[in-house]
């Protein structure tokens, strides 16, 4: 009798675990995914700030509804963190399913966090995605490597992003522009107040402290791997004698520092900046385009290279439209959406597809994009340097605070 | 004999219990909210392995860099606007109550109250920047400035433009407030006994009827004080940014990548807490300095009959207030038509729809819910503060209980930590994200303002009308419904505008409460704005200010024509 009820017992487990097995998403198992996804609603928490790529969200939304039958929500944040601080809530209530979070903007640090804390949906999605087959991971290392993090399919590439610098062609010639760090401190000095960097911990600006240290550092292999508390101080010692000679130079003698790059970008066009930066090279052509930069605005590169990475979609394990967020994220993949994506009068953020590896049709499409004028071409953009280990960005973070933080 | 009374007794007791129950209801969450900071700052946060209580998070808020500078800017901060903003009002109650030039500035001064904190900032810093309007409407002409100039301004080290830019707003605050307490005061009856008497407008106000109306505003006050010292937004765009203050910091924390720095967070809201008491502590030293002045001005009899240099200061102060705010609006509005508006051109070099254009069609669903949230999230923080403050006076005319000080709690906090605390609670209630525990979560924030701005002038009514009316065999309810609420309904509307305002501002609650699936027009204003882009910046602030300018005209005109036959009713 005892065991019967045991054994009726182990098999209504079994059939609760196996039924649960069946709702979690599987992306190997397209179909049933999409059949799945029909009628659910997808919160895509995706930073804000830009216009342009609230509205290209906007349609990615529209277009899902109208193929697939799933709503997509913009949640709009002004930080990422936010919404990995929502997951941390929910998680520390023991919500462990039916989270806000379904599909989540994100990579560096972020994505290091959840990925560390066991926040995110997996195992390996990503490479099961249909539209994976188009995604160059053979020559974009940074595509699997998030900050030399391995990805393991756990966030889908959506953009490649690399550091570009902008001047306006109307004040600084182009013969008297930087094509290095170190140039670039002697272009401070010609010209003192009118170059700055967001103040760190603002991405954009930590990702210009990455540069310097990237240009700078004795042995850049220690950039793959964790901090080494031991030589970290030796290590990061160019760094921030470059800084200590640069801060006067800057925008008010350093002692405020632009928001992030969109102040940036007003501050170049109110004539307090000359030279500026975005992580996207076609920044400027649709900063025309909006008459946020006057037309004579151009784009330049440091010939050794810049920083460069891939921006990625994450699902937190506790998502609720798992399925329509496998949608919605193979669907931002697609060389439709992505070409989209790379036109600068709509966004101008650059694909993570090889072209090689598309249809002859979907391949000149991109080949005939026009770019804009203030855009470098793809072989003008020079080389990307790697993305170091965050845990760099958070020590170089904290030490900047601590020599920097008190200017006044 | 016995019985009837042991029977009152019970109803007594009873009516008690409900207002406690009712008190409670209220007040768990915000208990909740402090304990969701309280736990984490000694170590306690199990989703993040924190099951050991200890005090290592205090030791490594105390290691930050430059912390107690950034905790001294932020009590600097706010009690100098406290002492700024109370100065400005009390001042011009005192020159100017009762005179015509009073009405007109009560007109002018009272939409701002609308303008949310950071619009406000925001039109100051476009204003005042070396890049800003005013430079521009002088380069290079008087100034030869082709460039801005490298001034550091707004974000001085001295938090200079900060203060500024919350006095602008705390002004209209006070003296809405006041507004609403003046009627219950005899003006005409005191300006008259004191001029007899020989002394100036203010030297006669001050002694008075400056103590009775400090009374009513304290609580208000004290608001102000809490604010200031703790706020976040005007921080970020007018406030010193190296080192930023507490507050500020408090915020990049709980935003910070690194997870673990939550605790920080919680540890360093315990501390915020620290400041707010030391700086309530600071003003209670300074209120009883003033009350020891007043009381010295009083004694000697000085009549102060020249006192027309520090009204004449009062009155350019709380018009600059108006000035600056409005002219900053507009450029705030230029801004949203503008193309391309290089230095030093005072107007945009091309006028365009086009932001309003992309702006408008996402803004619909947002403002539908904003409006939603207000209006319901302050009529029923009106109707609670309304059975709250008639239950207690019921009970106990003897003012504040203490479990009802429990609800002003949300306003000594800051919000930030509060409102993570908070989330833990409703997500663990097993609650979802919806409409209806964001508009739970906006009660809580609104109820405060409303009882603020209603409590005082209810406890001053004259207790005589009320008096009449039970002496003429009327019930609790028929008082309550046919004399109190028509004498207090301009009270009333103020307190509904007030709080239909805070709700329409209130950004981390509806982010995190909502978890960001509920947008309003104060969650995508934030998140646009750290895109930076004045032309987005400039529509979403208009949108966002006309919004409870509505709710404060209808407020200020209604009771002009409700009592359009009552004349002691419309001032």
């Amino acid at each position: 009798m005892i065991g019967r009820t045991r054994k009726i017992i182990m098999a209504a487990m079994l059939a609760l675990g196996l039924a649960g097995e069946a709702s979690a998403a599987d992306a190997g198992n397209w179909g049933a995914v999409v059949a799945e996804a029909k009628g659910q609603t997808v919160y895509f928490n995706a930073w804000g700030g830009s216009e342009n790529i609230n509205a290209y969200i906007r349609w990615a939304g529209g277009e899902v509804k109208s193929r697939y039958g799933v709503d997509v929500v913009h949640v709009k944040l002004d930080d990422t963190a936010k919404a990995v601080a929502t997951v941390v809530a929910e998680k520390a209530a023991g919500k462990s399913d039916g989270g806000a979070v379904d599909l989540v903007w994100i990579n560096g640090e972020n994505f290091a966090a959840m990925k560390r804390e066991g926040l995110l949906f997996g195992p390996d999605w990503a490479t099961k995605l249909p539209n994976w087959r188009y995604v160059d991971h053979e020559t974009k290392p940074t595509v699997l490597k998030d900050f030399t993090i391995p990805t393991e399919g756990l966030e889908s590439p959506w953009g490649g992003a690399k550091l570009v610098f902008f001047h306006d062609s109307a004040r600084t010639a182009k013969a008297e522009l930087p094509d290095s760090a170190a140039e670039l401190l002697n272009w401070a000095e010609a010209n003192p107040g009118r170059f700055s960097y967001p103040q760190p911990p603002d991405f954009t600006g930590t990702s210009f402290l990455k540069q310097v240290l990237i240009a700078l550092i004795g042995d850049k292999a220690k950039l793959q791997k964790p901090v080494d508390e031991a030589t970290f101080a030796t290590d990061a010692a160019p760094l921030f004698a470059y800084l200590d000679k640069l801060t006067p130079l800057l925008w008010r003698q350093g002692k405020a520092y632009p928001q992030n790059y969109p102040d940036m970008k007003q501050k170049l066009a109110d004539g307090e900046l000359d030279i500026i930066f975005a992580f996207n090279p076609a920044e400027a052509s649709s900063a025309i385009a909006n008459g946020e930069l006057p037309q004579t605005v151009r784009s330049f590169v440091f010939s050794g290279g810049t920083l460069g990475n891939t921006h990625f979609l994450a699902i937190p394990y506790n998502a609720t439209a798992k399925a329509g967020a496998l949608v919605l994220a193979d669907f931002l993949l697609s060389p439709e959406a992505q070409l989209r994506k790379q036109d600068p009068r709509i966004w101008g953020d650059p694909t993570v597809l090889a072209l090689a590896k598309l249809s002859a049709e979907d391949r000149s499409a991109f080949e005939n994009l026009d770019l804009g004028i203030a855009t470098l071409k793809p072989d003008e953009l020079g080389p990307a340097l790697d993305e170091p280990h965050p845990d760099w960005m958070t020590r170089i973070e904290a030490e900047w605070i601590r020599r920097y933080g008190a200017a006044n | 004999m016995g019985r009837p009374i042991s029977k009152e007794h019970e109803i007594a007791a009873r009516r008690l219990n409900a207002n406690t129950l009712l008190a409670l209801i209220l007040g768990l969450p915000i208990l909740a909210g402090i304990a969701g900071i309280i736990l984490p700052a000694f170590g306690y946060m199990p989703a993040l392995g924190g099951v050991r209580f200890t005090l290592r998070h205090f030791a490594e808020l105390a290691g930050q860099p430059h912390i107690l500078r950034s905790s001294l800017t932020g009590l600097a901060v706010g009690l100098a606007t406290t002492c700024g903003a109370v100065a400005i009002v009390g001042t011009f109650l005192a020159g100017f109550a009762g005179t015509p030039i009073f009405s007109r500035v009560q007109h002018l001064v009272s939409p701002l109250l609308a303008v949310p904190h950071a619009a406000a900032a925001f039109a100051l810093a476009f204003l005042v920047a070396p890049s800003g309007f005013l430079l521009r409407l002088v380069s290079p002409e008087l100034t030869g400035f082709l460039r801005p100039p490298q001034w550091l301004l707004p974000n001085d080290p001295l938090a200079l433009s900060m203060v500024a830019g919350l006095i602008t707003k705390e002004v209209p605050f006070l003296f809405l407030i006041a507004l609403a307490a003046l009627p219950q005061l005899p003006l005409r009856q005191s300006r008259q006994l004191t001029a007899a008497l020989g002394y100036g407008r203010l030297s006669g106000f001050l002694v008075s009827l400056w103590p009775a109306l400090y009374r009513q505003i304290r609580l208000a006050v004290f608001a102000v004080l809490v604010y200031s010292v703790s706020v976040v937004d005007v921080a970020i765009i007018l406030g010193p940014q190296l080192p930023a203050t507490l507050p500020m910091r408090i915020a990049q924390w709980t935003a910070d990548h690194e997870l673990r720095a939550r605790f920080l967070a919680s540890a360093a809201a315990l501390l915020q807490l620290g400041v707010v008491l030391a700086a309530v502590l600071i003003w209670l030293l300074i209120e009883r300095l003033a009350r020891l002045a007043l009381a010295w001005l009083t004694y000697s009899g000085r009549r102060l009959r020249n006192d027309a240099v520090p009204r004449f200061i009062s009155a350019f102060a709380i018009t600059a207030c108006a000035a600056l705010i409005f002219l900053g609006i507009a450029v705030l509005g230029a801004w949203s038509v503008a193309g391309l508006w290089p230095f030093p051109r005072a107007l945009p070099a091309e006028l365009t729809l086009q932001t309003w254009l992309r702006t408008l069609s996402p803004l619909w669903p947002a403002l539908l819910v904003t409006m939603a949230l207000a209006l319901l999230s302050a009529a029923l923080a009106l109707l609670c503060a309304i059975l709250l403050l008639h239950r207690n006076g019921a009970a106990d005319r003897g003012g504040d209980r203490p479990h009802h000080r429990l609800l002003y709690l949300p306003l000594l906090l800051p919000e930030i930590s509060f409102v993570f605390g908070l989330q833990i609670l409703i997500v663990s209630a097993g609650l979802k994200p919806a409409f209806w525990s964001v508009l739970a979560v906006h009660f809580l924030f609104v109820l405060p303002y409303v009882l603020l701005s209603l409590a005082a002038p209810w406890r001053e009514l004259d207790p005589r009308f009320e008096r009449v009316a039970a002496g003429l065999g009327k019930s609790q309810r028929q008082i309550l419904l046919s004399v109190r609420l028509p004498l207090l309904s301009r009270a009333c509307l103020t307190a509904f505008a007030v709080g239909f305002s805070v709700s329409i501002s209130l950004y981390l609650p509806t982010l995190l409460i909502g978890a960001g699936r509920l947008t309003t027009i104060a969650t995508e204003a934030v998140a646009l704005s750290s895109g930076g882009d004045r032309r987005v910046i400039g529509v979403y602030a208009l949108v966002q200010a006309s919004l409870p300018f509505l709710a404060f005209l209808i407020a200020s005109l209604a009771p002009q024509l409700l009592f359009r036959n009552r004349r002691a009713m419309r001032t």
